[in-house]
């Protein structure tokens, strides 16, 4: 029997198979199916500090919104008591996950001011998440901020969530840093305990009839899986953060491949939301059959073997690999 | 015992918390100005709070007063403790229940806020007509004159009723003390347990209904015995006066207020005594006072018990000297020997007067709709009974120049004392001024040792609308039942305000006058009109001003300025240390909105500090150095009676008007809101002739008809401001004729919703679209030109204009137009529409409402006629009969058409067989043959007019009933769904040719949002705090299944076309017509400026499904329902999440949330299914299925 045994984060899991953050997770049942179907741990959907103010202010606009203004209506709505806009629910839900499911539950975070980023981890470890992944969501477009600055604010919040909490902490990042080996380095020197590789961001699009931006959420593809394959590959081995791959995550063939590369983990939400939750029985029977057809006995075996360290052509996952690609390059003339 | 808690909360909360208590059973129902009370008790219910017994008490909304009144009846006959809270007509709806409630001897209490009643107009303000229409119920009737008084006298009625075995309807003023907030001591539940005997609950209980212990009750008797067993009750009516006296006098021992049930203060030996109840009487204490401190000898009885009335302790509480008294009614019965409570008093005097001669007594009216009643009418009151002979059947308070009864009033007396801050604040609406100064009150009530008094003056327009905020802070309590008119603090938030109202004529010398103004201080006073800069200078006074909006924006506050002249107040009154009202409002704040987030306390709180240091003292020149003149109300071309008459009421003076000045039944021109321009919108749309493709949609949806569009002969164009935009026009069959979209800029209220809809975008930037909003003030002046030029140009000939098509139709004239609804309003565009279709020959019943109240509430009103005079006659009856009005209309013009043409028959030799038959004939489907028939009505008008027969004169004077006339009726769902869907009902299937248009906004939107039965599943409303549990009434399907009435469901923003198509059809349709129109409201919880949005989305979610049903199709063997959705392609929640109503339970109760999501997505996949079955039925085969 194979064994799909893992470490993520300091923690063992029994495969490497994990759900990533996405709207599956805020309902608990789904969560008791992901672990039902044999997924390793479940990474809830995020904690959106922005949303939670945003959501604040529009409650607060439209309850007071017509009030006071008309000897009839002086107000349109009941007085409730109570509203739940701060992260209780969220909180509230990490509680029930927990409960529920013995797997471990990593919470998703998305602050705006350090302090905040404390603030909530802290919430959160309370609340029982067994890590936390911070979901570093952000697309600088402040013409007067350099890369440096962004990079040192990253390095930042990842230091103060860390020397606030004991439980793992997990960075999710975009692939776009001017060099991410250094930036891997310098969160690994900072006490990262995973990264996670990588964001990916709502892409706008146009309707070309209605002439609108349409913001569309294009769930990730087999092709993506090249860009985090591409630094799992060359981060292995490097940094003592664990790798979780993710992006492009969609079958059996797709998480070898990851393993080989080096992550600890790998994590799948398009592939769920598209073909259901109980995909991830299909994906691990696959693993395992791979596993045995090529005789490999464990995850542990399989992880980093085609790692930039341990294959035989490291100059492969860097930039020459990609003039190699252009020079081979022939339009197929069938 | 600890001691009582102090606070500061209207009566309405005051009355309601005892209510809440002392039962178990609450049927309510929305009606002003008592909402407020059921909404209370709706709330502690949703939150589970308990009554003295630790039960949470049933609260129940009921589809009308009657309705209540009868669930109370019911309740109190099963045992319960029961109790409603109602108002004026709503009270008028309970009058059957309370003689059967009354007759059986059952103790129960209504709490009443005393309202007028409509007679030649309605009226939202308080008086006492409405209770004293009651008075024959034989309900015991209690009055109170305060904000505490209706706190403690709603207890004592409770205590009461029970004992006495007789009901009570415990009544206060509305407004003036229902929504006037004021310092008062809270009863704790000991205080109210301790005087509610259990045992008397128990005899309540085992005198009900029960089939343990059977009981018949509500005989049909007899002549042998009715009269007999309607006297049995007797003594009990003459034992309820000093039961009601012991329970005060057990008040006083527990509480230590002592109550009299005719209550007598003044001087001992007083020769002249004002005998009254209400809230005036508390003016009229404090002005006895001030005269007997200065040598007079006046007094004041009290009438607290009026009914049952107590002769001989009323007379008795009056002193021995009595010789002349003056007795107030709240109220007017034309006709009678005079007002009740006058002839109650001559009645009692005359029966137990025992001290010598009889003093005279006189009686006057006082206060009707919340008059004002001020120390200096008190005075009057007194000087009158001066004279020899005292002028009786008076009035005071107007200047009645008809029948001459009103006494002079010394306008300058006052009695205010000068340790008293008074503080008048112009606001507006939008701004949060009147919340800042309720908080203000909270501050210094509950915090100080100082009273605290607030009341508010709200606008009669719902968009833009100007609140006017009098508070009054001193050591002593505040007994001034009256707006402040020596005030030494004058507030204004609005720049705009300033060249439109006249807010120093009573503030006193040496006052401070605070400013929000958007200028530097240095260039501030230069800035202000001439005439306020000259009273500044005269009464010396200090003047403050900050740029309110730029603090409030720089805090992050957008346009509420509310903090920022909170904190200038308080930094400048002195009615607290600086320092400490600051600590008191951070303080405030923290508690206020902690709950709400920290941002919103972060904002509130960086407000408070940015405040001080943009707040400017004025240095005042010795002379006025501005030119800027005050705007008159109306243009002084306005009609006579539009600048002499509703130009007071829109300057604010209404109050000075003489009775000479008013209509004497009530009727009033049409076609007036054009003449207040009230110039509201910051930002008005501009159109761009190069981008516009001419499809009307932009005019269609305007809620306020300020977008209009002309197609017209280029020689108009001759002569046309520089800045006037024309187009040729596209449509083909107007080849030739130029085409101009023109918008109104001082009747824009600046929704933007016409922006919105907008299909088409400029090709080089797509934001920008044929229409877009721009600043108006830079061009205010210009646009104004262009729309008179406009409004000169020739409208297009009805008969050209192809109605099907929008982009055609659109050019029709609006004859609804600028109307007092909230900007952006889902209603107006619906009557708008109609009104261009049909307005010239349409009568209108319209419920009691918002389409009443922004289409009839004075001082100007939005429907409007024509260049030929012609346009919609308008009429309100009530609330919950307009389909019967409606139909009575419809049956009135049926039989002078009737009458007409038998007239016409007779007369046919003098007139002529052609003219005669081409009248009788007539095919007045289209606009052709309208016009077509006027023409041929004003021929027989010529024939007719040398006529000297009977019958001629009098076919002359209905010839016009020749033309169609169309009646529509036209309300609310609260109208339609609850109180007036009996009438409904029956008008539906009377067959007769009406056409209702029920405009939906699934809540009661006028009082505030009460829970309809149109009120959707899973939305929060008041009565509905917990989400609706239960879906929506189908009243289309119910209408369907008569088979004989027309019915349509249309929603403006989904379909625009089907909404034009469904109200052609629906008026073409011989018989009864139901359109229920989707109509966002602002009680939804929506961006009004984008609301179209909203309709769209009900639509592609199914949850508001769009059809047509006309039985006509029948005939030719089609299936009469035509669905005009498409299936549902989007999750019902893309459409419930989009507004604040049903997003709001996700976040106050997230699993119910979650619950009714389900269920209502359920309810569109049902309805669609029985829907789509519906519109598939073969009715090819027999002709007919049914």
């Amino acid at each position: 029997m194979t064994n799909l045994k893992t470490t993520y984060l300091g923690m063992q899991l029994r495969s490497p198979l994990v759900m990533s953050a996405s709207p599956l997770s805020e309902h608990v049942d789904n969560i008791k199916r992901a672990e039902d179907a044999g997924i390793g741990a479940v990474v809830l959907y995020s904690l959106f500090e922005e949303q939670l103010r945003m959501e604040r202010q529009a409650l607060y606009h439209y309850l007071t919104h017509g009030s006071e203004s008309y000897a009839e209506a002086l107000t349109y709505y009941p007085q409730l008591g109570e509203f739940k806009t701060d992260s209780s629910g969220y909180l509230e839900h990490i509680r029930k996950a927990k409960e529920a499911v013995h797997i471990p539950i990593i919470a998703s975070l998305n602050g705006t001011t350090v302090g905040n980023w404390i603030k909530f981890a802290k919430q959160i470890e309370s609340a029982g998440a067994d890590a936390l992944e911070l979901n570093e969501y952000s697309i600088p477009t402040d013409m007067n901020k350099s890369g440096a600055e962004i990079e040192e604010t990253v390095i930042e919040v990842l230091r103060a969530v860390k020397s606030a909490v004991s439980i793992p902490v997990a960075i999710k990042l975009s692939p776009f840093y001017s060099n991410m080996a250094y930036m891997a380095k310098r969160l690994d020197s900072v006490g990262a305990d995973g990264l996670v590789l990588f964001n990916r961001f709502y892409q706008p699009d146009i309707d070309l009839e209605t002439l609108e931006v349409k913001p569309s959420v294009i769930l990730s593809t087999p092709q993506a899986l090249r860009l985090p394959m591409r630094w799992i590959a060359i981060l292995y081995g490097r940094i003592k953060a664990s790798l979780a791959a993710t992006s492009g995550v969609h079958t059996a063939a797709d998480v070898a491949k990851m393993l080989l590369v080096g992550a600890n983990v790998t994590m799948m939400t398009a592939a769920l939301l598209k073909n259901g939750i109980d995909h991830a029985r299909v994906v691990e029977e696959g693993l395992r059959q791979w596993m045995t057809e090529h005789e490999y006995e464990s995850v542990n075996q399989m992880r980093g073997a085609i790692s930039q360290l341990n294959t035989e052509d490291p100059a492969a996952f860097e930039r020459a690999q990609y003039m190699k690609a252009l020079t081979h390059y022939r339009p197929d003339m069938s | 015992m600890s001691p009582r808690e102090i606070t500061t909360i209207d009566a309405n909360e005051a009355v309601a918390r005892i209510a809440f208590k002392v039962n178990e059973v609450i049927a309510i129902y929305p009606i002003t100005p008592s909402s407020p009370m059921g909404e209370w008790a709706d709330e502690w219910a949703a939150n589970r709070e308990a009554n003295i017994w630790g039960s949470v008490p049933q609260v129940i909304e009921m589809q009308s007063e009657g309705g209540a009144a009868g669930a109370v009846h019911g309740a109190l006959q099963a045992g319960a403790l029961t109790t409603t809270f109602t108002a004026s007509q709503g009270l008028m709806l309970m009058i059957p229940n309370m003689y059967k409630i009354a007759g059986e001897l059952t103790a129960a209490v209504i709490h009443v806020a005393a309202r007028s009643l409509a007679a030649q107009g309605l009226s939202i303000f308080g008086d006492h007509s409405d209770v004293m229409a009651t008075r024959a119920t034989g309900f015991g009737l209690l009055c109170s004159n305060s904000v505490q008084e209706a706190h403690d006298l709603a207890l004592i009625a409770h205590a009461a009723a029970l004992e006495a075995r007789v009901p009570f309807i415990h009544f206060f003023d509305g407004f003036r003390t229902s929504h006037e907030v004021n310092k008062m001591e809270l009863l704790s539940d000991a205080d109210i347990t301790a005087m509610i005997d259990g045992d008397l609950v128990r005899q309540h209980r085992a005198r009900a209904l029960s089939p343990d212990h059977p009981v018949l009750r509500g005989t049909a008797q007899n002549p042998d015995v009715y009269f007999q067993a309607r006297e049995t009750v007797n003594p009990f009516y003459a034992a309820c006066p000093a039961i009601v006296q012991q329970v005060m006098d057990k008040f006083a021992k527990i509480v230590g207020r002592q109550y009299k049930l005719y209550e007598y203060y003044g001087a001992p030996d007083a020769e002249r005594v004002i005998v009254m109840m209400g809230s005036g009487a508390e003016a009229a204490q404090e002005t006895v006072d001030y005269l007997n401190e200065r040598g007079e000898k006046v007094g004041l009885l009290k009438v607290r018990l009026y009914r049952p009335f107590d002769i001989p302790r009323f007379v008795e509480a009056l002193p021995a000297t009595t010789k002349a008294i003056a007795v107030l009614d709240r109220t007017k019965e034309p006709g009678s020997a005079g007002e009740p409570l006058y002839v109650d008093t001559i009645t009692a005097i005359y029966e137990e007067w025992r001290h010598g001669a009889m003093p005279g007594v006189v009686g006057g009216r006082y206060g009707l709709s919340s008059k004002e009643f001020t120390p200096a009418m008190v005075k009057a009151v007194f000087d009158n009974l001066q004279g020899a002979r005292p002028r009786n059947h008076f009035t005071v308070g107007i200047t009645d120049d008809v029948s001459n009864t009103s006494l002079e009033v010394d306008s300058e007396f006052s009695i205010e004392a000068d340790d008293v801050v008074r503080a008048v604040f112009y606001g507006l609406g939008a701004d949060g001024t009147v919340g800042a100064n309720k908080n203000s009150i909270k501050i210094i009530g509950e915090n100080t040792n100082n009273y605290a008094q607030g009341y508010f003056v709200y606008d009669s327009k719902k968009s833009g609308s100007m609140t006017i905020s009098h508070l009054r802070f001193g050591p002593r309590p505040i007994h001034a039942p009256y707006l402040i008119s020596k005030a030494n603090f004058v507030a204004c938030h609005l720049p705009g305000f300033l060249e439109r109202y006249d807010m120093l004529k009573d503030i006193v010398p040496g006052g401070v006058f605070l400013l929000n103004l958007p200028y530097p201080a240095e260039e501030a006073f230069a800035r202000l009109p001439r005439i306020v800069q000259q009273q500044i200078i005269d009464k010396k006074l200090r003047v403050y001003t900050i740029d309110a909006y730029k603090v409030a924006r720089e805090s992050g506050m957008g346009g509420r300025i509310n903090t920022v002249m909170q904190v200038c107040f308080f930094a400048i009154s002195g009615v607290l240390p600086r320092d400490e009202a600051i600590a008191q409002i951070k303080y405030s704040i923290e508690k206020t909105y902690g709950k709400k987030g920290d941002e919103i306390v972060e904002m509130n709180l960086k407000a408070v500090d940015n405040t001080i240091e943009n707040l400017f003292e004025l240095t005042i020149p010795a002379q006025p150095v501005s030119d800027v003149p005050m705007l008159p109300p109306v243009p002084a071309e306005a009609p006579g009676f539009v600048r002499d008459v509703l130009g007071m009421m829109i300057a604010r003076r209404g109050d000075d008007l003489p009775v000479s000045a008013m209509p004497i039944d009530g009727t009033y021109p049409t076609g007036t809101a054009q003449w207040e321009k009230r110039n509201l919108a910051q930002e008005i749309p501009v159109w761009d002739p190069q981008v516009c493709i001419q499809c009307g949609k932009c005019a269609l949806v305007c809620p306020h008809a300020v977008i209009r569009i002309k197609a017209y002969e280029p020689a108009a164009l001759a002569g046309a401001p520089e800045t006037f935009k024309a187009m040729d026009a596209k449509d083909t069959e107007w080849h030739g004729l130029k085409y101009t979209i023109q918008v109104a800029p001082e009747d824009c209220t600046g929704c933007g919703i016409c922006v919105d809809i907008c299909p088409a975008k400029n090709k080089s930037a797509v934001n920008l679209k044929a229409i877009n909003m721009r600043p108006q003030p830079p061009i205010r002046e210009q646009e104004r030109d262009n729309w008179n030029y406009f409004l000169n140009i020739p409208e297009t000939d009805r008969r050209n204009i192809k109605i099907s098509t929008i982009r055609q139709q659109q050019v029709q004239q609006p004859l609804f137009e600028f109307s007092g609804a909230c900007s952006g309003c889902g209603e107006t565009p619906y009557i708008k529409l109609i009104t261009q279709l049909f307005g010239d020959r349409t009568i209108v019943a319209n419920a009691t409402g918002c389409s009443s109240i922004y289409g009839g509430n004075l001082p100007t009103t939005p429907w409007a006629h024509n260049n030929d005079g012609r346009g919609p006659a308008w009429s309100n009856s009530l609330f919950e009969d307009n389909a019967e009005f409606g139909l009575g209309m419809r049956i009135a013009l049926d039989k002078q058409r009737e009458y007409a043409g038998e007239l016409l028959q007779r007369l046919s030799a003098q007139i002529g067989d052609e003219l005669v038959s081409a009248l009788l004939a007539a095919d007045q489907h289209d606009e052709v043959g309208i016009y077509e028939q006027r023409q041929r009505v004003a021929a027989l008008k010529q024939k007719l007019a040398g006529m000297q027969s009977e019958d001629g004169k009098q076919l002359l004077a209905l010839a016009d009933a020749f033309v169609k006339k169309d009646v529509w009726i036209i309300g609310g769902d609260g109208w339609a769904y609850d109180i007036g869907f009996g009438g409904l009902d029956h008008v539906l299937a009377s067959g007769r040719n009406v056409n209702i248009i029920v405009l939906d906004t699934e809540v009661y939107s006028n009082t505030g949002g009460q829970m309809s039965k149109s009120t959707p599943r899973g939305a929060v409303a008041k009565f509905a705090a917990g989400g609706k549990p239960l879906g929506k009434k189908d009243l289309g399907l119910i209408a369907m299944s008569y088979g004989s009435v027309y019915v349509a469901r249309i929603a403006m923003g989904a379909k625009d076309e089907q909404t034009l198509r469904a109200i052609i059809e629906a008026e073409a349709y011989d018989g009864p017509s139901l359109i229920i129109a989707y109509s966002h409201c602002i009680a939804h919880g929506i961006d009004m400026g984008k609301a179209m949005r909203n309709q769209k989305a009900a639509v592609e979610t199914g949850q508001w499904l769009l059809y047509r049903y006309n039985p006509e199709r029948e005939a030719h063997g089609e299936n009469p329902l035509v669905l005009d959705s498409r299936p549902p392609k989007l999750p019902v929640k893309d459409y419930m999440y989009m507004e604040n109503r049903f997003r709001m339970l996700t976040l106050s109760k997230p699993e119910v949330a979650k619950q009714l999501l389900e269920e209502a997505q359920h309810d569109v996949q049902t309805r669609w299914a029985l829907y789509e079955y519906l519109a598939s039925r073969d009715y090819h085969k027999n002709g007919s299925e049914h």
